[in-house]
């Protein structure tokens, strides 16, 4: 054993340095040519930052598009899922609360109407993004406060839908930040 | 077709055609044929020249296995002391503290052996100075220690007798500089252009649209996604894993980490059949590991779209699925599909929370890494397989009544030993500690440790056991994804994973290395009309069987008490 231990901790010292040392300083240099300069990439309203393009955040008006409940409450610095088994009965009491809810705040929705991820939380706690089923169930609601057009609204999210992957992979997707930043520009 | 489903199909095939060309390539890079990369060699001589090593002395199947194993030793020391020491050390711009003693045993084990179970959150439990030089370089050396072990092994098979299975050192060198650095940089780009960040800077505190104030986490993540996939690793760089929207930013991301997670391990079946000139054995041990995979894929994609028969109870709309833990951008399909792959490679990172998957998924994910050799994690996977194939030849030759030979060697007692005692190593690891701690819950549910018994589950009933079943599985299969609601940062948990982590890594390593060791001795038996096919299609049906046989003797009572359970339980 004894004549494997001087290379092994030569070797190791090494590899730290290429691996750990010049690998990531390499990626951080290349980084610095993408949108957001390897620092991830923000919006910018008004000269101020309001979020991160990637990272959910939390809407409770309901003036605004609102977007799926998060374990964590959208906390972005420790995600979380809720871990809930599909049998749990506190878990399943919890999802028919969040039914209940969304339909006192949304006169006018069959329940049938709304689509089971407005009721259930995301992987990450953070997810941005929305199908453009669950943005449109919420036109209603929003045209009625804002008193705009529920046409106006829709159009507004196709506009702000993300296609499928080159039209062929994945599902179609609407950035809830985004499309709520695109609200309140279209009003004015 | 709805195109959640052509990106599952189109991702299956890219890989195998990716795959392909790179068997081929790391075939000659271990053949030591010319090859596109050989402008690394002035930076593998400087590296061997650094550490004293000579590259060209012959090992045997004892000395591979000293070198391999001290340098693990030491590997293992450095991670353990740096995570315990972490928040003293620089680098750590979030303040965040050090590890405990058992977690920083538990983290350092869980990484030395490319398994990645994570009790800790990556938000608050490490710091920018141990995710890179502790738990990125570990991910780079492990997987690189189980590509060196199967060269070993197949240096044995290839030649007719052999007691020289190679340099370990310079295969394992060669793996990092030729086949996992490319990879890596290559991946890591496309990650950082689809907004992964690179930089090393702390949080950022923001006020939101709405106006509320949050910290946003960040870090060199992008190059960490990288070497966190191509090598089979899995840990995540946040708590959320792939799940995160920094760490798995959009659907062409999604597709590329599920691509690479899959990649090298098939590239090492067709690398495997050049290197050893029997590429039609190759594509037999493909074959019946693909089939293996759509067993256990399919079920678990259907289910998944279906959604959940409890939600559908309350008549709202599941127009893609369940969605319970799952991202908008990936869709049911596409998590479900990953769900699969990270369990049966030995990845274990997530796009998607398997302690909210329906039943049958659950029990699809649990299926895969009790076989744990459908392709496989960077290397040792085939080295499962190889196990499963000893023992097939075995039962084949009993059939028959003939000595039973695998590739021109004849397979004896002591060779078959070492195989079954590797299979029922498994069995054990996984039902003793299921076992261990159910006991815990069940008779000391007040112990003082960190997490108290009582407090250990999140969900209640059948689903409760399959939390405690999925983690010894993940840790036995060095997989490292787990059913997450568990409570398992504590004494119990970090101490007993850790050391089914080592057991699990290292005897499937030595095992196999053995025996091909002692197979390469003997004399070689040419081929004759009487000799077992192993590369014939009756012997690809023969292996899955006997993994099919094996898998259920073993596992089946303890998945009928969890999934199987629960799946009789729901939408009554």
């Amino acid at each position: 054993m004894k004549k494997y231990i001087s290379p092994s901790l030569r070797l190791t010292l090494v590899l730290i340095v290429l691996l750990a040392v010049i690998y990531p300083l390499l990626i951080a240099a290349i980084g610095k040519l993408t949108p957001g300069g390897g620092d991830g990439e923000r919006i910018v309203v008004n000269a101020k930052v309001v979020g991160y393009a990637n990272v959910g955040q939390k809407f409770s008006d309901d003036k605004y598009f609102q977007g799926r409940p998060s374990a964590v409450d959208y906390n972005a610095a420790g995600s979380g899922a809720s871990n809930k088994g599909a049998t749990n009965p506190d878990y399943l009491k919890t999802v028919q609360d969040r039914i209940d809810t969304f339909l006192v705040h949304n006169p006018g929705i069959r329940k049938e109407q709304i689509p089971v991820e407005l009721v259930t939380a995301s992987g990450s706690g953070l997810d941005p993004d929305l199908s453009p089923l669950a943005a449109k169930v919420q036109v209603k609601r929003i045209a009625a406060l804002r008193h705009i057009d529920e046409n106006k609204l829709n159009e507004l999210i196709d506009q702000q839908t993300k296609k499928p992957l080159l039209g062929l992979f994945g599902p179609a997707t609407v950035n809830v930040l985004k499309l709520n930043i695109a609200l309140d520009a279209s009003k004015k | 077709m709805n195109t959640e489903i052509t990106g599952i199909v189109v991702s299956f095939l890219l890989t195998v055609l990716l795959a392909f060309p790179l068997g081929k390539y790391i075939a000659k890079v271990f053949n030591g044929d010319r090859t596109f990369t050989d402008f690394m060699n002035p930076l593998e001589r400087f590296i061997f020249r650094l550490s004293g090593i000579d590259p060209n002395k012959k090992m045997n199947w004892k000395e591979f296995l000293k070198a391999m194993l001290t340098i693990n030793l030491v590997w293992f020391v450095y991670a353990f002391f740096m995570l315990l020491y972490q928040d003293k050390l620089p680098l750590n711009p979030d303040g965040n503290p050090g590890q405990t003693p058992d977690l920083s045993f538990n983290t350092a084990i869980s990484f030395l052996v490319n398994c990645n179970l994570q009790h800790y959150s990556g938000e608050t439990g490490v710091t920018y100075l141990t995710q890179t030089l502790v738990l990125m370089f570990l991910q780079f050396v492990s997987a690189a220690t189980g590509i060196a072990a199967l060269i070993g092994l197949l240096n044995g098979i290839k030649e007719k007798t052999t007691n020289n299975l190679g340099n370990f050192w310079k295969i394992f060198v060669k793996t990092i500089t030729r086949i996992l650095i490319p990879l890596c940089i290559i991946m890591a780009v496309i990650m950082a252009f689809n907004g992964s960040p690179t930089s090393y800077k702390g949080k950022d505190t923001i006020t939101t649209y709405q106006g509320d104030t949050v910290s946003v986490s960040r870090g060199p993540v992008a190059g960490f996604v990288a070497i966190k996939h191509l090598g089979t690793n899995g840990g995540g760089w946040f708590g959320t894993n792939s799940a995160h929207p920094l760490e798995n930013p959009n659907y062409l991301t999604n597709m590329v980490e599920i691509i690479a997670q899959v990649l090298i391990p098939v590239a090492m079946l067709f690398a495997m059949g050049f290197y050893i000139r029997r590429k039609k054995f190759a594509y037999v041990v493909f074959g019946v590991m693909t089939i293996g995979m759509l067993c256990l894929l399919i079920p678990t994609v259907v289910t998944e779209l279906n959604g959940n028969p409890e939600i559908a109870k309350m008549g709202i709309a599941q127009p893609t699925g369940a969605m319970e833990g799952k991202e908008v951008r990936f869709g049911p399909a596409a998590s479900a599909y990953w769900s699969i792959v990270t369990t049966i490679i030995s990845t274990g990172s997530v796009n998607s929370f398997h302690d909210s998957s329906m039943p049958v998924s659950g029990a699809m994910q649990l299926l895969g890494m009790m076989v744990n050799a459908f392709y496989g994690g960077c290397g040792v996977g085939f080295l499962n397989y190889y196990i499963y194939i000893i023992i097939a030849v075995f039962i084949s030759g009993l059939m028959v009544g003939r000595t039973p030979e695998f590739m021109g060697h004849k397979v004896e007692a002591r060779e078959v030993k070492i195989a079954a005692l590797v299979t029922l190593l498994s069995a054990f690891l996984i039902k003793g500690g299921v076992a261990l701690a159910a006991y815990f819950v069940a008779h000391h549910p007040d112990i003082a440790w960190a997490v108290k018994p009582s407090a250990w589950l999140n969900n209640p009933g059948y689903h409760g056991f399959s939390e405690m079943l999925y983690e010894f599985t993940s840790a036995n299969a060095n997989n490292g994804s787990g059913f997450e609601g568990l409570g398992d940062n504590n004494t119990f948990w970090n101490v007993s994973t850790g050391f089914v982590l080592i057991l699990a890594r290292f005897i499937p390593i030595i095992g196999p290395i053995a025996i091909g060791g002692i197979l390469a001795n003997k004399k070689y038996i040419p081929e004759s009309a009487g000799t077992l096919k192993t590369d014939s299609l009756t012997f690809g049906v023969m292996t899955f069987a006997v993994i099919v046989i094996i898998t259920a003797l073993s596992f089946f009572p303890a998945l009928t008490l969890g999934p199987l359970a629960e799946y009789f339980q729901i939408g009554r």
